[in-house]
Formats: structure tokens, sequence, C-alpha cells
């Protein structure tokens, strides 16, 4: 459903992705991991279509499409979903009114009423999150782990068909943690996933199919869940040579 | 509605006017005639007559200000105003009586349906002067007083004697000299000693006519521990040629008495707004203006509070949309005339597509008015790099004791913020209008709930056709 192919794309004149390719299907989970600054963000910005930065060589499919024909917003109602590594604060906006216009705006028979409010309170209670959470601003004074779980929230409501979840595992403590992965394997079976992480802990809850290590702006290595192993014992100076 | 008129809406949902069907109109242009006639018109007593004529008199003399948009204030044309305009002989306590056209108009301001809900009474303005007017019994029953302020003249003439022009003298400004000398319409409210009233009364000001000039006098007095919410409202066609709104507003808050008025300000975009609004607060007692300015051409607007008996307090919340071709010069003033008195003024203002806004505020702490508190502050957001925002605060702080705070900022969406939103489903143009209502959310919280919903729908309709 997701084909990047040969993917170069560079921020303010700096090349940050160099010749990146990856294929993701229906149902499968992906893992990518890699230092920090390698570029994983950058990928899943470009994918949703963050407009900072630019594609200076290859392309992008969703489902057959070009996604640079396809406006930010028409890729969310298309099913991508993208998680974010530091989710914006919007002052003033409160959580309930945000999720509803979201919902609304992305699916296509967007539940009303009664029954918003029903499947927001069960999503809610599957995350352990407060309902006083609905009458505040969107991220605002939000710890790190609320904001995650906050990020969860949207995708459980938003049902996508592709995730795109980066670092959602980083700052949730273990219970969390357990929630979060809970979230992520409901979807699994229907979606295509790419989860970005340094952590080995959060695939003890979610098993991936492909594990890939991303030096410097390339995917050079691919493996099964046992990759991830490996990187977390040996780091990634190992891999230098490949890239 | 005729086909020009169906043009000149655009945007402006409010901008449709009905046929000019006056039953009473001067002729354009001001004179001490004019001013005479006015109020010989409505019968006035003398002292009323010579109050307008001193006014008059001052208001030819004086300068214009030399500060805000002096271009454009510059521009006014006296000459081209119409001073009077009487579009029905009668203030009716029936909707049904209202003439068919005006009715109709506010019916598509939604006032009827609104007096039903959740309001306490309602004064209907039409150009010059109310057309409908009504107050729940209960609140009658209680003392209320809620008149328009020809009626209320006439009705109470001693209580508008002691109070008219005490809070803003004729000779505050040239446009407090104009509005003495050419009042017509606007409020009269006196709340008795202990009496709440808690259903928000409202008052409607609509300009029809073309080059029209609209003056209305308010004056609210709130005895011993009373309180009350005043609402108000306003729009007018969208002509190619200017109208004036030149209003006064005093309110009076005596000890422990509370004062709220809020205002949603959605005039079409060639309407000068210019008006003084003060209040005093005695010992213990709460002002607050809650002062939306989103319409007009050019508004200089600073509501203002007197904090004279200790303890008082005052709170003044603004916002201000500038967008094309507008000028929002507003702000707010608090004098702590009195010790231990406490205020909060918060401002906020958008400037989008070539509009500019300004924020001017006074603080003043006099010195024997010790133990004072206040914060100011005030946030900008720039939509785009046409567009423009000015802070002038002035401080004038007279003893040692005071604490104060001040803040300002001057911000632009983030790109980030808008990516957020959009990765959520939302196009462009709506994720603009939800952070700018989130932006002005510490104002609209304040409002009436229907007026905050409609506020917000306004600014996404502001939003729209925007960017690209
Ligand atoms: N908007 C931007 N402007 C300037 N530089 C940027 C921008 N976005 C990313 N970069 C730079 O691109 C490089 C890759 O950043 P990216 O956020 O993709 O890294 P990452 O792999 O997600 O790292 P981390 O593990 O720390 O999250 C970094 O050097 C970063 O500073
Ligand atoms: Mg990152």
């Amino acid at each position: 459903m997701l084909r990047v192919e040969n993917l170069h794309v560079s921020v303010e004149g700096t090349s940050i992705i160099k010749g990146l390719n990856l294929k993701i299907h229906r149902g499968e989970i992906h893992v990518i991991m890699g230092r920090n600054g390698a570029g994983k963000s950058t990928l899943a910005n470009v994918v949703m279509g963050h407009p900072a930065y630019e594609i200076t060589d290859g392309s992008i499919f969703f489902e057959g499409r070009p996604l640079e024909e396809m406006a930010v917003f028409e890729r969310a109602r298309a099913g991508m979903f993208l998680s974010f590594q530091y989710p914006a604060v919007i002052p003033g906006v409160q959580v309930g009114t945000f999720l509803k216009k979201s919902v609304a705006s992305v699916r296509d028979d967007p539940p009303k009423g009664r029954v918003f409010r029903k499947e927001l309170n069960a999503a809610m209670a599957q995350l352990e999150m407060d309902k006083s959470f609905l009458s505040r601003y969107v991220n605002d004074g939000f710890s790190g782990g609320e904001k995650k779980r906050l990020e969860m929230l949207q995708m459980l409501l938003l049902k996508p068909t592709l995730a795109l979840l980066d670092e959602t595992d980083s700052g949730l403590d273990i219970d969390a943690l357990r929630i979060v992965a809970k979230g992520i394997n409901q979807i699994a079976p229907e979606a295509g996933c790419l989860i970005i992480t340094h952590y080995q802990r959060l695939l003890d809850h979610v098993k991936p199919h492909f594990v890939h290590a991303m030096i410097d702006g390339a995917i050079v290595k691919t493996g099964g869940p046992e990759l991830a192993l490996e990187l977390e014992e040996r780091g990634y100076d190992w891999l230098d040579a490949a890239a | 509605m005729n086909e020009e008129a169906l043009e000149a809406v655009g945007d402006y949902r409010y901008g449709f006017h009905d046929p000019e069907n006056a039953t009473i109109r001067f002729d354009k242009g001001l004179s001490e005639q004019v001013v005479r006639d006015i109020s010989e018109l409505k019968n006035e007593p003398q002292w009323m007559t010579d109050i307008r004529i001193k006014a008059y008199r001052h208001f030819e003399e004086r300068a214009m200000p030399d500060w805000g948009n002096c271009n454009l204030l510059d521009s006014i044309n006296f000459e081209n105003v119409t001073y009077f305009l009487r579009s029905s002989n009668k203030t009716e306590k029936n909707w049904d009586d209202v003439p068919d056209d005006i009715k109709n108009t506010f019916n598509r301001l939604g006032i009827p349906e609104a007096e039903q809900k959740w309001l306490g009474g309602v004064t209907a303005q039409y150009e010059s002067e109310a057309v409908y007017h009504s107050i729940r019994e209960d609140l009658e029953e209680q003392g209320v007083i809620f008149l328009d302020m020809d009626t209320g003249l006439k009705t109470h003439p001693e209580l508008v004697k002691k109070f008219f022009g005490t809070v803003v003298p004729h000779s505050d400004n040239k446009f407090s000299a104009l509005n003495t000398a050419v009042w017509s319409g606007g409020s009269f409210i006196y709340v008795p000693k202990g009496v709440s009233v808690e259903m928000p009364v409202q008052a409607y000001f609509r300009i029809n006519a073309k080059n029209m000039g609209q003056f209305e006098r308010t004056l609210i007095i709130a005895d011993e521990g009373s309180t009350i919410h005043y609402v108000e409202g306003c729009t007018a066609p969208s002509y190619s040629t200017d109208s004036l709104h030149s209003a006064v507003v005093e309110l009076i808050a005596m000890e422990g008495a509370k004062i709220r008025y809020s205002t949603v300000q959605n005039w079409s975009n060639n309407v000068y707004n210019l008006v003084t609004k003060r209040a005093v607060a005695h010992k213990n007692a709460t002002v607050e203006w809650v002062d939306g300015n989103i319409g007009s051409k050019l508004t200089m607007k600073y509501p203002s509070v007197l904090l004279k008996g200790e303890g008082a307090h005052a709170e003044v919340i603004s916002v201000a949309y500038a967008g094309e071709g507008q000028h929002q010069d507003a702000g707010a003033k608090v004098h702590h005339l009195a010790p231990n008195t406490t205020s909060n003024i918060l401002s906020k203002s958008i400037s989008k597509n070539g509009g500019r806004s300004s924020y001017r505020g006074m603080l003043q702490v006099m010195p024997k008015a010790t133990g004072c508190r206040s914060k100011v502050v005030c946030d900008a957001l720039i939509l785009d790099d046409s567009s423009r925002s000015d802070t002038y605060p002035t401080m004038e702080i007279g003893n040692a004791t005071a604490d104060l705070e001040h803040e300002a900022s001057v911000s632009k969406v983030s790109s980030d913020q808008l990516f957020y939103l959009m990765s959520r489903g939302l196009p462009e143009e709506e994720a603009m209008g939800l952070i700018v209502n989130g932006f002005f959310e510490p104002f609209t919280r304040e409002l009436p709930m229907e007026y905050a919903v409609e506020l917000n729908k306004l600014l996404e309709l502001e939003m729209e056709g925007s960017i690209g």
C-alpha cells in the first residue's frame, strides 16, 4: 500500500534522505531504527506531506497513487495517519472539539452524537485516559506520555489504513507502553504500520515483520525482529561501512 | 433585497439592506440647528437641550485626535452624514407591531429567537431610535429599569440628570462631544440594590441607511450589591460610502456591584466606529468589559475603568480582528485611584490580508492608591506578511507598592501547527480557522454560548478563500 522509490529529500538545501526504498503491504508491521538525526522523522513527515521538506528525486505512492498530487488533508482522508514525535500544541482548542472535527473530516461514515461519544469513551477507557482531557487544549501543558496517548486516541478514532508511528513509545512508562502496544495491535491486522523507535522494548508487545536499519538517510539493512535485538546490543557503528 | 445589495454583501453575511422608509429624515450635515431640532423633536427638557448645544460648540472647536489613524480620521466628512433618521414612529413591545421590513431584518439577525431562549430583555435599535423594546416581567417586578435612552430620559429625568455625562463628559474627546450633541437611542438601565439579574439583557444596533450616523448613548447604573450582564451586537449593510457610529457608554457600579458589558462589534467594512466607553467602580465593585471588534473600517475604542473605591476590580478582555482594509485601534484603560484595587487586561488581535491592529493601553496608579495589582497581557497574531500589529502601552505608576505584570507577544501561526491539524484531515483553511478560534478562546469563553458559537462561525468564514 505504501511504496517509496529512490527517495531523496532535502531541507533548506541540506540533503537528508538519500535514495531510500521501502514497500509496506496491508497487515505488515515495519520497524525503522537509526541514530538521532538519521532522517527517520523526516521520512515520516515527508510521507505525510510536511511542506518544509522538498523531494528532490524519487517518488512515493499510496495505494498506487503518487502522493505528490494529494494535499495533506487528502492523505489523511485516504487513510494515512502520522503519530508525531513532537505533537504540536494548539492553544485554546479543546481536545473534544478537535477530535470531533477530525473524525468528521476523515471518516467516510463519521459517527454522530451519542454514537461518537460512546466510541470516544471506549477508546479513552482503553487508553486509560481521564475524561477531563476532552476539555483541555490540544497538547497544551500535556506531559510527554500524555501527548503520546492523545496521538494513540486519534489513531483509534481515525482508523487509518497506514499508520506512521514516530517514537510513540518514547517517554512512556511501562503501563503506558503496554496500552499503546495494544492500540497498535488493534489496528495492525487491517493496516500497514511503520514504527520508528529507538528501543527493542516495544517489540516485546508488537511483533514486527520487518526491521530496517537507517543510516544517513538510507535503509542499509533489513531483517526480522532479531535485527532489532542486534541493533540494541551492538549499536550502529558496524553498519557504517554499508552506508 | 435588490441585486446591487446582494453583490455588495460578499463574505459579510449581514451586509443586506432594507428599503429606506423613513418617517422623519434630517438633511445631511451638522449645525446648531440640527442639534436643536433633534432635541425639540424628542420634546426634551431644557437642560438636555443646553447640554447638547454646549457639546456641539465644543465639537466644533475641538481638534481631531492627533494619534490613531489620522489619515482615516481626517477623511471623515461630517457634512455627508445623516444625523437623525426615524424609521418607525413608536418603540413597540411586540415584534408583530414592528414594521415588516425591520422585523424581518431582526429575524434574520436572530434577535427574537435569542430573546425567547436566553435573554432577560431586548432593545432593538434601527437607525436613530429603538423600534422594539421589551423586558421580562419578573425583572420589572424587582424594580429593574431597562429602557431605551430616549424613554429613560422621559420617565426617569432625575436619574438621568444625576448621572448623564458624569463618567464621560462631553469635553472628553471630539467624538464624545459629537455624541453628546446629537445622541439618540441607546440603553438606560438601573438595577436596584441587591438585585441580581441572572439572564443577560441585550441591545442590538442596526444601521440600514447609507451615510447614516448612529449616536446611541448608554447609561447603566448598578446600585449597591447588584449585578447585571449587558450584551450588545451590531451590524450594518455593506455600502461603498461610509457610515459613522459614535457611541458613548457610561457605567456606574456602586459599592459591591458587578457590571459585565459584552460587545460583539461586527459592523460592515464601511463603518467608522469611534466609541467612548468608560466605567466607574466604587468600593469593592467589579466592572468587566468583554469587547470584541470584528468589523468596521476603523475602530478606535478603549473601554476604560476608573477604580474609585477601595477594593474595586476591573477586567478588560478584548479581541480584534483586522482583515483587508480594516484598522482596529483598540485597547483598554484602567485608572487605579484607590488603594487595593486590582485589574486584569487581556488583549488579543489578529491581522490578516493587509489588516492592521493596534493595542493602545493606559495603566495608571495614583500616588495614594497603595497595594494595587494589575496584569496586562497583549498577544498579537499576524497571519501574513502584508498585515501589521503595533502596541502602544502607557504606564503611569505613582507609588512603589504596586504589583504589576506586563506581557506582550507577537506571533505567526506555525507551519507545524497547521501541518498537525491538516494531517488530521482538515483542509488548510479549516485548520487556520481552528487555530484562530483557539487564539480568541479566552475571549469567546466569556461570551454567552450563543454568541460564542456565532463568533467562531464568523471567524471561520473570515479564513475561507484566504489561503493559497
Ligand atoms: N525542518 C527542519 N529544518 C532544518 N533541519 C531539519 C528539519 N527537519 C530535520 N532537520 C535535520 O535533518 C536531520 C534528520 O532529522 P530527523 O528529525 O529526521 O532525525 P531522526 O532520525 O528522526 O532523529 P531522532 O532519532 O533524534 O528523532 C537532522 O540533522 C535535523 O536537524
Ligand atoms: Mg525523529
